[in-house]
């Protein structure tokens, strides 16, 4: 399956996969972070049960502290 | 017919180009009035959230909302929009004082409360844009959940990477979608070694003001 990741195409072995096996397959390992699949925010809670699909866009953004 | 739909086409690029150009033509005391109809909500009231509102209230913005429950310390003095006479002060109060001192247009509305997914949707209910300008990354990830969860289509403007120095390219603005827009270098985590220093929190400040700026700007 291909998906849009922060805008660039990324290709995975598998058809179809949730948020947190996206993230173990990519190695993201920062905790703190916002993921957006096609516009909707995602909450942690439901990594394991959203499924992400063929040509979704998903956003992922880091959160640093400071401010 | 096929004539008369491209006719009303032509029309609609034609009235679209009048309309932005009325807004490139405008002068500052027209975009000062225009930014005056507006309620921006700001969540902190630290480096980014002082700074932020500062930039906002020189621009005209008409009603700004500040939520922090903090206490001006010492520390903050070295990036944080407040005055060493005023250490011990809230610094809602503070920051509400320094405005009005700028801008005493400004209509400045404070809430002296420590924001949670409860309370945050009926803080800022009405704003037309949230800046995030939280210290802590939890706090950031609450607000932007519960922002783009319970206030749908309300533009968020958030403050993520800004620790040390130099490195002023890095430093940049993404347009996530319509709602969510990040300002920062995404990757400097504030750290003992790693402190917040006020030109590159400065930066990311008035970075999330012009952002701000420039949604309010499309609106009508």
């Amino acid at each position: 399956m291909k998906i849009l990741l922060n805008n660039r195409e990324e290709e995975f072995e598998k058809d179809t996969m949730n948020v947190s096996e996206m993230l173990m397959l990519k190695k993201f390992s920062f905790k703190l972070r916002v993921i957006k699949i096609n516009g909707i925010l995602i909450p942690k809670e439901r990594y394991d049960s959203t499924i992400i699909h063929h040509n979704d866009n998903v956003q992922m953004l880091y959160l640093m502290s400071g401010g | 017919m096929g004539f008369g739909c491209g006719k009303n086409l032509a029309l609609i690029y034609i009235c679209k180009y009048l309309y932005d150009r009325k807004i490139i033509k405008m002068n500052f005391s027209e975009i000062r009035s225009h930014l005056g109809k507006f309620r921006v909500g700001i969540a902190g009231a630290g480096g980014l959230g002082s700074n932020c509102a500062v930039a906002l209230a020189r621009s005209g913005v008409g009603t700004l909302v500040l939520s922090d429950f903090d206490i001006i310390e010492k520390s903050n003095l070295n990036r944080q929009y407040y005055f060493a006479d005023q250490v011990g002060q809230l610094k809602t109060i503070a920051l509400k004082e320094n405005i009005t001192r700028i801008n005493p247009d400004v209509f400045v509305i404070v809430h002296q409360k420590k924001l949670d997914r409860i309370n945050i949707p009926e803080i800022f209910s009405g704003c037309d844009v949230i800046v995030e300008a939280f210290d802590s990354a939890d706090m950031k990830e609450m607000l932007i959940e519960t922002v783009q969860i319970k206030m749908q289509g309300v533009p968020l403007v958030i403050g993520s990477g800004m620790a040390g120095w130099g490195r002023s390219d890095t430093i940049r603005f993404r347009k996530i979608d319509e709602t969510l827009y990040v300002c920062g270098d995404e990757s400097s985590d504030a750290s003992e070694n790693l402190p917040l220093l006020a030109p590159r929190v400065g930066i990311v400040a008035n970075m999330q003001a012009n952002a701000v700026i420039e949604i309010l700007m499309k609106l009508r």
